[in-house]
């Protein structure tokens, strides 16, 4: 029987009704049409599907949907504000911090979660903030150099 | 493909437990479900009712009280590992959480999941066992408590039965001159372990070994407490020489598997390596404790 799941997506609320054995993944693309969210491996190693959940990164291959019920949820859809880039994306861009692109949206959610959480993040805690997400073209350094400049302060939020 | 099921999302512990009663061993209890996602996508388990206590928000605290430390059982792993007095008197719990998985399973899943899975290489188990943690399960008749090396059975299997729950952890102070280790050996940063083993030294007058637990991971069924091992070193004066008998007979005392991984006797050469090296970690750190 399916139940209800109210939550905000991207700041937009939804009111829909999941199997429970749905997961957050599922809804996200295959309900609601938000296929920046990637479904890589399925099984929680990869890390393409990371949206934040309450303001912190989650597999969401992983969680059940109605787990979110009540719940706020980003994804890589929510970053930029109208068609403003995120400090972030901004830098992936400009850093070249995707090779084939798959991983990007799980990595800019792991990176996002990361700096919310800590502003002032060293190399080191850059490195262990996505080291739950996998890039096959194995672009990570890339990555890190896009977050290290939003670090230091060179990519300012679009006003 | 995961099976349908009936859904249940108690917001009390009572609730919860009606739930367990009424439901027995057709239902399973999911909080964070980073494991059981993962067995119920293969088909491994396919409960027909499904109870989810992530809600349970009285079972969520981190609390030091007297007689050592409470974590309730739908902690998340992040709570712990950020939490500022677990860091600050029991360092070691920490440190393991931020090698557990990767920050999104540990952002979600949580601290009683992770040991109810049962899995015999998770790394919580056996730092539990090495501090000598208490584990506390709640049915509707009752409590009971066990000490964490009791609570595993088989892979997969604990003493939980059908109707209880785990609800809370409890971790003894740390006694004076106590130090303690723990390693895990894994090829990829966020997998699980192909072998740990965790230490806890008590050193008493003159530097003797006053008492050790010791805890092996991924080496067994259970996560496994070398007993023989530590009876090579309780009561004597560590040396070099009994650190490498300790470490021959824990390879003895464990039962470890041959996946893809790693073979069995590249396993039991792990522990043979890890057993001597964490007990000494464990006796230096008591040294300056």
């Amino acid at each position: 029987m399916k139940k209800e799941l109210k939550f905000k997506v991207n700041g937009q609320p939804y009111d829909i009704f999941v199997k429970p054995k749905t997961l957050l993944s599922e809804v996200l693309r295959d309900e609601l049409g938000l296929t920046g969210t990637k479904r890589g491996c399925n099984s929680s190693s990869c890390g393409a599907c990371t949206v934040m959940l309450n303001g912190m990164s989650v597999k969401s291959c992983s969680v059940l949907a109605i787990q979110a019920n009540g719940a706020e949820v980003v994804t890589v859809e929510g970053l930029a504000k109208g068609n403003k880039l995120s400090p972030l994306q901004r830098a992936f861009l400009d850093h070249g911090s995707y090779q084939c692109g798959f991983c990007t949206p799980g990595m800019l959610m792991s990176s996002t979660a990361l700096l919310t959480e800590n502003p002032k993040p060293t190399k080191e805690e850059i490195r262990e903030g996505i080291d739950g997400n996998i890039c096959r073209c194995t672009g990570y350094n890339s990555i890190i150099r896009a977050v290290t400049a939003v670090v230091k302060g060179e990519y300012k939020e679009a006003k | 493909m995961i099976h349908d099921f009936e859904y249940f999302a108690p917001k009390t512990l009572k609730e919860a437990l009606a739930l367990l009663d009424k439901y027995q061993d057709d239902c399973k209890v999911i909080c964070g479900g980073q494991s059981l996602l993962v067995l119920m996508r293969q088909g491994l388990v396919a409960p027909p009712y499904m109870i989810d206590i992530k809600g349970i928000s009285e079972l969520s605290y981190i609390k030091d009280e007297k007689d050592g430390l409470k974590i309730g059982a739908i902690t998340t792993h992040r709570a712990i590992e950020k939490s500022a007095v677990i860091k600050k008197k029991y360092p070691l719990l920490a440190k393991m959480e931020t090698r557990l998985a990767s920050i999104q399973t540990r952002n979600w899943g949580t601290i009683g999941g992770n040991v109810c899975h049962g899995d015999p290489a998770g790394d919580p188990a056996a730092v539990f066992i090495a501090l000598g943690a208490t584990f506390t399960m709640t049915g509707s008749k009752g409590k009971r408590s066990m000490p964490a090396e009791d609570f595993s059975l088989d892979y997969f299997e604990t003493a939980l039965e059908p109707g209880e729950l785990l609800t809370e952890i409890s971790v003894p102070p740390v006694p004076p001159k106590t130090g303690s280790a723990y390693y895990k050996f894994n090829v990829i940063e966020s997998d699980l372990a192909t072998a740990s083993v965790a230490a806890t030294v008590t050193l008493g007058a003159g530097d003797v070994c006053k008492d050790i637990r010791l805890a092996l991971g991924a080496s067994a069924p259970i996560p496994l407490r070398p007993k023989k091992a530590e009876a090579i070193l309780k009561g004597k004066k560590i040396t070099d020489a009994l650190l490498k008998q300790a470490g021959e007979a824990a390879v003895k005392e464990a039962e470890p598997i041959s996946d893809i991984y790693a073979s069995e006797e590249y396993r039991r050469e792990l522990i043979k390596v890890l057993v001597p090296r964490m007990t000494r970690e464990a006796m230096d750190k008591a040294k300056k404790a």
